[in-house]
């Protein structure tokens, strides 16, 4: 897994490439909350355009960047999911939580 | 039902191994012309599977993993995948959502996804002796498209 991270002003935005699976994410996960310990953003946005496959591993990371980002008081936005990926975390019931933009627009599953 | 064809696969459960397990599983079940996300169903339901073997069955050593994949008639696919690890006390409990014995880094989603993204999930455990998780997907099949 790839992680690299752009800074403007008060936002952070972190770009996720490659695989997201319980291997990937046992060295993804906490490595995101090191950069948030040094950059604490006021709106953090992931970005999964990278991300090619996710399994529930993805609802892990994400929660856990979530709650790190709200607990420094700042905002949170996932954006450019894929089809797939978006199917995991709907059925995970984790639309209702996290605002989640898709690549494209997809049907309520 | 007839068996058409089928595959079996071990492997050790390292990590390194999903992405792998997942890449067999999609590339048997082409024959069966799966749509895009058809096969982004059967990937997830394979992840999910192999990573509770690996953080479940396995938690302090490396065992055997096995997967069975078997394809019956009417485009039915049934992937079976096998430990010897350490058996689920309660699955009732294991397949509540949000339920977890792992650590933060688990959502405890697994089995819900395996069974929103199949049609069909069934689990045997023996406490000391492993899990065996059986599941079915019924394939679309599509005009134009191969048939077996």
């Amino acid at each position: 897994m790839n992680i690299t991270s752009k800074r403007t002003g008060g936002e952070l935005t972190i770009f996720l490439e490659g695989e997201l699976d319980h291997h990937s994410a046992k060295c993804a996960i906490p490595e995101i909350l090191k950069i948030l310990d040094i950059e604490l953003p006021l709106h953090l946005i992931l970005d999964f355009s990278g991300i090619s496959f996710m399994d529930s591993s993805g609802i892990a990371l994400v929660i856990g960047a979530y709650k790190k980002a709200t607990v420094l008081g700042g905002t949170f936005s996932l954006i450019n999911v894929s089809r797939q990926a978006h199917k995991v975390f709907f059925a995970a019931g984790i639309c209702k939580l996290i605002n989640i933009k898709t690549r494209e627009k997809v049907a309520e599953f | 039902m007839n068996i058409i064809n089928e595959v079996t696969i071990t492997f050790p459960s390292k990590s390194a191994n999903e992405s792998y397990a997942r890449a067999a599983v999609s590339a048997f079940s082409a024959q069966l012309d799966p749509t895009l996300e058809e096969v982004g169903d059967i990937k997830t339901a394979v992840s999910e599977a192999v990573t509770n073997c690996i953080v479940h069955a396995y938690p302090d050593c490396v065992g055997k993993i096995y997967i069975r994949l078997r394809i019956f008639e009417g485009n039915i696919l049934e992937i079976m995948v096998r430990d010897r690890g350490l058996g689920i006390p309660d699955i009732v409990a294991a397949k509540t959502p949000m339920f977890t014995t792992g650590g933060s880094d688990r959502s405890g989603m697994g089995f819900t996804i395996m069974e929103s993204f199949t049609d069909n999930l069934r689990v045997r455990s023996t406490p000391g002796k492993g899990t065996t998780v059986i599941m079915k997907k019924r394939i679309s099949m599509r005009s134009g498209g191969k048939s077996l």
